[in-house]
């Protein structure tokens, strides 16, 4: 049983913690390396060991910075020269009930008082939120509060005004309604993860006479587990596919033996309702953006004629690649990424039976394989990894699935043509090419945090740091939007140029790789040039930084006709454009013409 | 039986300090083994009890001076 993947047992996750951590350390992978500033209103200690755990498991190295013990309104309200040398790029705010236990309201208090109460104690928070947003603009990751271990009225508690339960669960909404208004500001749902655990197995008061944590040590790790998946989604490393087999995992017995009348799915039978229960939640994946992909040894044609199966819920439309031939998993895994331009850590792969979820763990490491061990327990076992967790969601997200699927059309396509740029003029391609504008920031913060193949220097901004490149006029800000024939891709590049004197220092430029050899890079310097001539620049400047992901655009600048004018012992390169005798690039899509409004 | 719980109390110590060469004697204290502080105090505490299936009293976790008296409480609680 893994040691930091759910269902993991959090008491042998504790004792192991230490070697857990040595390890992962020492396994040679490439991590992003995050601050994260703890400001608690209990011991932080543990949770910082564990959450430490848990992101080195999502290729995140943190470095901590925990308030004093129970100063994280000081810490935050007040001038704190530590904190702002640390620069967090996150901050955590581990509150509890523990930390409004002596202000909650008593029966005495009548329904004015409590309104009283409850605005200031709500403003005590909100005040505290707007601070840091302000001094260190940064994403704040706020716990919300689980429910009290004891009710003074018994079941009144919960629906009388001066109850604790019926106190707590309104600030709870009220929490929920900020966060709701998006801003950086996200809810660790504690209330969720303690009522998941137990109540009773969550509260101890003996870790709190005692030591001062807010639950007991043993539920520390599922506390710890639950942020981490915050975290991790915001810098970029959620999976984007969940890759399924199909016996036995989307429906009960083997197509090819027991026929497609043999296979349980729909109402039947409990084995039947369970594996349809599955299929719906597999289905609902698509709503926010995660694209579904079959990996099954069987003969293609059965594989389908089971997922055409009338009392199924999926359908073969549903996804966007499916294996279903005798090869071995790991290699069709491969093969389905390399075709989706993702990288193979994107996937999660999801099989009932063991030896192979071994194999595809042993020959891929990156892949995230839960153990699907009992039908009943699927839902619960991807569930709980959290490894689709939704921080910002983008109107991109939900169309995910069919700008993938026009993708495999394009390739089809593609293959009647001998002559690639009529192939490229066949796909009637414009682009929206033009500055920031804050109806796409959402989308724009998202792609500088998980871009990381078609990237120069894998710069990672926060929504705050994209809105100012935006309006401070030291920058040139660019998204492009690209629509062909086939479908809408959304936002697919976003370029960053910062203005010095007559030159323009290109700090980001990404690209979707679901839009690589389309011209859309040349499209996007040829409206990068025009604006900086338009501004009277006369150089670009462009960096490149290798990662382990992006040497697809090593030569990218060379390509572009820039010059080499520095390399460093690491590779970083350095590139220069003169763009006196520039000629535009892009002759295939046609940019900012209006075709691309309501396409 | 006193000698399987000094056994089994090495492999809990071992796992929550990380350090295969730790061997606990009934005179060991916090002071020999360099990890053993005040933080790490529970998270040893806690494996011991899951371990054996006892719990320690708030009493008995404040008062624990040495391995020995470890051992005295899970012996005199009947262990699992």
């Amino acid at each position: 049983m893994s040691l930091v993947s759910y269902p993991f047992d959090a008491s042998m996750f504790n004792q192991n913690r230490k070697k857990i951590r040595r390890e992962l350390l020492a396994d040679g992978s490439k991590r992003l390396h995050k601050k994260i500033a703890v400001l608690g209103g209990s011991t932080t200690n543990d949770i910082v060991k564990s959450l430490e755990v848990f992101l080195l498991d999502n290729g995140i190295e943190p470095e901590f910075y925990q308030s004093e013990y129970n100063r994280f309104w000081q810490d935050a309200m007040f001038e704190n020269p530590e904190l702002r040398e640390f620069a967090p790029d996150i901050i955590y705010i581990h509150t509890s009930y523990r930390n409004i236990a002596s202000q909650l309201p008593g029966p005495s208090l009548d329904e004015d008082g409590v309104d009283a109460l409850f605005k200031s104690v709500f403003e005590h928070y909100r005040k505290m939120w707007e601070q840091l947003k302000a001094v260190y603009k940064c994403p704040v990751i706020q716990n919300n509060f689980e429910l009290p271990p004891y009710r003074l009225m018994g079941n009144r508690d919960c629906y009388d005004k001066a109850g604790a339960v019926s106190f707590i669960s309104r600030l709870n909404a009220e929490f929920a309604n900020y966060a709701s208004s998006g801003n950086g500001f996200y809810i660790n749902d504690i209330n969720y993860v303690s009522a998941s655990v137990g109540l009773d197995k969550w509260h101890d008061e003996k870790a709190w006479c005692m030591f001062k944590y807010c639950c007991a040590v043993d539920v520390i790790p599922y506390l710890a587990f639950n942020l981490s998946h915050i975290i991790k989604s915001l810098f970029g490393k959620n999976k984007k596919v969940l890759a399924l087999d199909l016996d036995n995992t989307l429906w009960g017995g083997v197509v090819g033996d027991d026929g497609v009348e043999g296979i349980e799915i729909g109402e039947e039978t409990a084995a039947a309702e369970c594996f349809k229960g599955f299929q719906q939640y597999v289905k609902k994946q698509k709503d926010i953006g995660i694209m579904l992909t079959v990996a099954s040894k069987n003969d293609h044609e059965n594989a389908i004629a089971g997922l055409e199966h009338p009392e199924g819920v999926l359908r073969p439309d549903d996804f966007i690649v499916i294996k279903a031939n005798w090869e071995t998993k790991d290699r069709n895994l491969a093969a389905t990424a390399s075709e989706m331009d993702l990288g193979i850590d994107s996937f999660v792969f999801a099989d009932d039976n063991p030896t192979e979820r071994a194999l595809v763990s042993k020959s891929l490491p990156g892949v995230a394989v839960p153990a699907m061990d009992s039908p009943d327990e699927y839902i619960r076992t991807i569930d709980k990894n959290g490894y689709f967790e939704v921080t910002n969601f983008s109107a991109d997200d939900i169309k995910r699935n069919d700008m993938y699927k026009a993708n495999v059309k394009r390739a089809e396509h593609l293959t009647e043509f001998t002559d690639y740029t009529e192939y490229l003029l066949s796909l009637d391609m414009h682009a929206e090419i033009l500055p920031f504008a804050p109806v796409y920031i959402q989308r724009i913060t998202q792609l500088t945090n998980k871009s990381n193949q078609f990237n120069l220097t894998t710069k990672r901004y926060t929504q705050t740091e994209i809105e100012q490149a935006a309006s401070d006029g030291k920058h040139i800000t660019l998204y492009g939007k690209l629509r062909d024939s086939f479908g809408d891709n959304g936002v697919v590049s976003v370029v960053i140029g910062a203005i010095s004197g007559e030159i323009c220092d290109i700090e980001l430029w990404l690209m979707s790789c679901r839009v690589l050899k389309k011209n859309m890079e040349y499209a996007m310097l040829d409206t990068l040039v025009d604006e900086c001539k338009a501004r009277g620049l006369n150089r670009l400047k462009g960096h490149y930084f290798p990662t382990a992901k992006n040497s697809m655009v090593k030569n990218l600048f060379a390509d572009f006709g820039f010059e080499k004018t520095g390399e460093d012992g690491s590779g970083n390169t350095e590139w220069d454009l003169d763009l006196a005798n520039y000629e535009p690039k892009n002759n295939v899509i046609k940019v900012n013409d209006g075709g691309n409004e309501n396409g | 039986m006193a000698e399987g719980i000094n056994e089994r109390l090495n492999e809990v110590f071992r796992d929550v300090f990380d350090d295969e060469s730790i061997n606990v004697t009934r005179d060991t204290t916090a002071d020999d083994i360099d990890d053993w502080d005040s933080l790490e105090h529970i998270r040893l505490v806690t494996a011991v009890e899951r371990e054996f299936g006892v719990k320690f009293t708030m009493r008995e976790v404040s008062a624990m001076k040495n391995v020995g008296e470890m051992i005295d409480i899970i012996a005199a609680r009947g262990t699992k």
